[in-house]
């Protein structure tokens, strides 16, 4: 019990810096250049660490709060969700609701944050992650539906439980839908193409780069390591789905999943490399694409029966 | 049980009238008038949580001179439920009014709005306890009224009073579905009794007049159009009681209604899921289009109260299909939900007041930067907004998150593809939860957050503490409820056992303790992490220099985003749904002289379905104009012939 709970705290305290890594080495493949080291988001980190801060006269502690709360938030959503085995320290009956309620509080204060500073820029990235987050919203929980509906619990571990390997075959469309519709989710929480470029240089094109435009030092470190955190625990959500991770458990669960995740990471970095971000527009229909395709999954499952 | 609750209204009533005596002495009255109330609201709360302890039913009966129905009023805990709700946000509402009230003294006379403040927290009381239906509608009717004088407390404004007449038109309408709806049950059970009114084989006109009813009370989209006009009309600590609780007084009208109806069939399960995702999704994207800011909270009354319909739509297609945790799961959230939006809407529409005290504007775009400038309010309002959201650790997610759990169950366990309307809940619930935050995030933000973007946001100030103590009190109960739902859910389960047809033991709702710890972790983490920066920043150099401007030398309050551009994504996105038009011209050539933009959005229920509608029944009507000439002489013609004609009917009658 106590050993789980360490691995569980290591993978989710220790691994999520490394995804970026991959992502970066993935792209920096593609384009034929030898990239940053695979290590480099940890001496991001400590070097913002241990750096000073400058606050804006016009901020009050919202701002100063944001970094806090949305980090701590996602560490208690990677709190919630099983990682290496089929359980998880904080996990309980109906932690599906909890679990993206706290990404929403994450978003919450980070906007909030955002609109402190006064600048138009922050106003305009805020804008429109919220915009995004709220059509992303029922995706998420569109596609989380089809996992809890067979278990007959909205309950991570139930849910992970009961399903099939492989989950992604022809066999189980809905499982390959809700997979798809969370592989999107995934890409527009995280701010990654295409819905947002996190390399851009312009802030008239960012989305949550520039909601962080203000935050430096320790908060920026806040900052960074909670978007790791986010990629890292959306992941694991989708490693769960497509790999059997509770059934191996413990070290070979943990390392089942870490494949996963490093494998998810590269995917998202060949899709960085293939693919332009859209254009502001074009982003809800992706979404919305995303929410309808789970909604078509959910629905073949409700009136085909249990998969 | 019963007698404390009496006793109390008693005391409502003679404060009420001691306002009035007091008359011309504006102090003695508002001492009279809200101390009280205060006082009464906090004696009726404890008797209220004391019944609902200790579980006994109580009633008593007395004869009227009425020639119908009786004086029979009882206890139950769906009573004691809604009675909690009412004296707990009504004694917080009477408390923040006198402070909000003092700065009228000597221009207004403050005797009647006491008065009918008073009125009304005692009527909707009486509503609440009421067993006969010829009572429960006579109560009803003075919880109308009294409101429709409080929202038209400042009459002398042209908008105030179109509000007022709005309310007062569609209430009307709506009472007299109720009207029909109690004459057809009395005559089929021979009664206006609750105990032994029944619904035989009309169980399904009944329940389509209680929604059509109740609903119009309650802000059911397309019934809402009253609620956006009348909600700012009215001083806020009456906006805070209105929809804090008046409006839920249309949600217990159709619970109580439910348990003369029998066992309900699935389709009312379904029609109230329906109701509740268009009620939440339209609510909360008219909300965002709003830069009046209680006219945004409004908006998200319908929504919540939509909310509400999704738990109620959910618990009774857990009942119909006798799965009993589905419908206790979906009507504990619905209540539970009725008490947080009580305290959490009341809480924000006094903040809403104290901005609009401090600043003398409620207009989102002329605000800014208040938070240094009303910290306590600013604070009270974000516990308010992050509760509204659903968000954890504050109360409203305790109730989201039955009703989720209801819909997740409900999905999984009803058969017959039932299953899968409590399915639809959960995604309307989840479009309904990030439109809200957005909402949210740009009320709280652009009107706390940021620099003033006028001078009257510059020269704000807080509000007195008989304002402050009420919000602080609300913020403080969302967050108890938040992260101790046990307790709340423990005041809830009585009555939504009741509604469920449970008798006796309360089915399992889940682990609420896990929900303590997630928001005790959440806490604890967020302060590891203040530790931990400050331990990061000491000795290190701190500095306060300007917000950065990308560049941009001269930046100035006019510069930062608005709250319309704010909104402008997601109301491009539904511009369809929410009937927006934009009027704008942009900046041209060269040198460009002047750009304007515009951006009208109107209610797409009331400009596209009830004018329309309306107006189409005035045209149906206008030929009985004809018979209206305005001449005595014409109708005392009328009134003879009526009579002869009556005579006639009578003989002929008779004779045959």
């Amino acid at each position: 019990m106590a050993a789980a709970l360490l691995l569980h705290l290591a993978l989710l305290l220790l691994a999520p810096p490394l995804m970026l890594g991959v992502i970066g080495k993935t792209k920096a493949a593609f384009a034929g250049r030898q990239g940053p080291p695979l290590l480099q988001t940890y001496r991001d980190i400590a070097k913002l660490a241990r750096k000073g801060a400058v606050y804006s006269r016009t901020t009050t502690w919202i701002f100063r709060a944001g970094p806090l709360v949305a980090l701590a938030a996602v560490l208690c959503a990677g709190l919630v969700l099983p990682l290496a085995s089929g359980a998880s320290p904080l996990g309980f009956t109906g932690d599906v609701v909890a679990f993206a309620y706290l990404f929403g509080l994450a978003r919450f204060f980070t906007m909030a944050a955002a609109l402190d500073t006064g600048s138009s820029f922050e106003g305009m990235g805020a804008s429109r992650e919220a915009a995004f987050s709220a059509l992303a919203e029922p995706a998420l929980f569109l596609s989380m539906t089809i996992l809890c509906v067979p278990a007959g619990s909205p309950t991570f571990s139930d849910a992970f439980r009961s399903l099939p390997w492989p989950a992604w075959g022809f066999a189980h469309p809905t499982y390959l839908a809700a997979a798809l519709s969370l592989f999107a989710v995934l890409l527009a929480e995280n701010s990654r193409i295409p819905v947002d470029d996190p390399a851009t240089h312009l802030e008239l094109t960012m989305i949550h780069e520039v909601m962080v435009l203000d935050h430096g030092g320790p908060d920026l470190a806040f900052v960074l390591y909670g978007s790791a955190v986010k990629l890292f625990v959306i992941g694991a959500l989708l490693t769960h789905v497509l790999l059997p991770v509770p059934a191996a458990g413990g070290w070979r669960g943990a390392a089942l999943l870490g494949g996963g995740e490093i494998a998810l990471a590269a995917l998202v970095g060949v899709v960085e490399s293939v693919m332009a971000r859209l254009r502001l527009p074009r982003v809800p229909q992706f979404l919305v694409g995303a929410a309808v395709l789970s909604a078509m999954g959910l629905a073949a499952l409700v009136y085909r029966g249990a998969p | 049980m019963l007698l404390p609750i009496l006793l109390c209204l008693a005391l409502l009533c003679a404060s009420a009238v001691a306002a009035v005596l007091a008359g011309r002495s504006d102090r003695t009255a508002l001492l009279a008038g809200a101390g009280g109330c205060a006082v009464s609201c906090a004696l009726g709360a404890a008797a209220a949580a004391a019944a609902l302890a200790d579980g006994t039913k109580s009633s008593l009966r007395a004869r009227w001179p009425l020639p119908v129905g009786e004086v029979h009023v009882a206890l139950d805990s769906l009573s004691s439920f809604f009675l909690l709700c009412v004296f707990v946000v009504s004694g917080l509402a009477a408390v923040y009014g006198a402070g909000y009230l003092r700065a009228s003294i000597g221009r207004r006379r403050l005797a009647p709005a006491l008065f009918f403040f008073n009125l009304l927290v005692a009527s909707m009381a009486v509503v609440a306890i009421a067993r006969d239906g010829i009572l429960f509608l006579v109560a009803w009717e003075v919880m109308t009224l009294a409101s429709f004088f409080l929202v038209t407390f400042e009459n002398e404004r042209e908008e105030v009073r179109r509000a007022g007449m709005t309310y007062l038109i569609a209430s009307q309408i709506g009472v007299v579905f109720l009207f029909v709806l109690f004459a057809m049950l009395a005559r089929s059970s021979g009664t206006y009794d609750f105990d032994r009114l029944g619904a035989a084989g009309l169980a399904d006109t009944a329940f389509v007049l209680a929604l059509a009813g109740f609903g119009t009370k309650a802000g059911f989209w397309p019934a809402h159009v009253w609620l956006p006009d009348a909600h700012p009309a009215a001083p806020s600590p009456v906006s805070a009681l209105m929809s804090g609780v008046m409006i839920k007084m249309g949600i217990y009208g159709l619970l109580r209604t439910l348990t003369f109806l029998g066992p309900p069939p699935e389709w009312w399960g379904a029609a109230l899921i329906v109701v509740g995702a268009v009620s939440g999704v339209a609510g909360v994207l008219h909300a965002l289009a709003q830069h009046d800011l209680k006219r945004l909270l409004a908006y998200h009354s319908v929504e919540n109260i939509g909310i509400i319909a999704l738990g109620v739509g959910v618990g009774l297609l857990g009942q119909s299909r006798g799965n009993a945790a589905v419908a206790f799961l979906g009507y504990a959230g619905a209540l539970l939900h009725v008490a947080n939006h009580g305290l959490f809407k009341g809480l924000l529409f006094q903040g809403a007041g104290s901005v609009f005290h401090g600043t003398g504007t409620r207009d989102i775009e002329s605000l800014g930067g208040l938070y240094r400038r009303m910290p306590v309010t600013a604070t009270t309002f974000l516990a308010g907004s992050i509760a509204i959201c659903g968000l954890p650790p504050l109360n409203g997610f305790v109730s989201e998150w039955l009703i989720y759990l209801g819909a997740f169950r409900g999905g999984a366990a009803l058969p017959g593809g039932w299953g899968a309307w409590t399915l639809a809940a959960i995604p309307a619930l989840a479009l309904i939860g990030g439109l809200a935050a957005a909402c949210f995030v740009k009320a709280f933000g652009v009107v706390f957050l940021g620099e003033p973007r006028t001078a009257a946001a510059a020269n704000a100030h807080e509000s007195g503490g008989a304002m402050r103590a009420p919000m602080v009190a609300g913020a403080l109960l969302c967050l108890t409820i938040g992260l101790w739902p046990a307790a709340a859910v423990r005041l809830v389960a009585p009555a939504a056992s009741l509604l469920a047809n449970l008798p006796g033991a309360i089915p399992d709702v889940g682990p609420l303790g896990a929900l303590t710890r997630v928001g005790a972790v959440l806490l604890a983490l967020v302060l590891l992490l203040a530790l931990l920066r400050r331990a990061l920043l000491r000795g290190r150099d701190v500095s306060v220099g300007a917000t950065w401007g990308c560049g941009y030398a001269a930046p100035g309050p006019r510069m930062q985003y608005t709250a319309s551009s704010f909104a402008q994504p997601i109301l491009a996105l539904f511009a369809p749904v929410i009937h927006s038009r934009v009027d704008a011209k942009g900046p041209d050539g060269y040198f460009p002289a002047q750009a304007r933009y515009e951006e009208h959005v109107g209610d797409m229920a009331g400009e596209r379905l009830l004018v329309p509608a309306t107006r189409r029944v005035v045209r149906a009507l206008s030929r009985v104009h004809a018979i209206q000439q305005g001449r005595l002489q014409l109708y005392l013609v009328y009134i003879a012939a009526t009579l002869v004609v009556l005579l006639v009917w009578q003989l002929v009658g008779s004779g045959r």
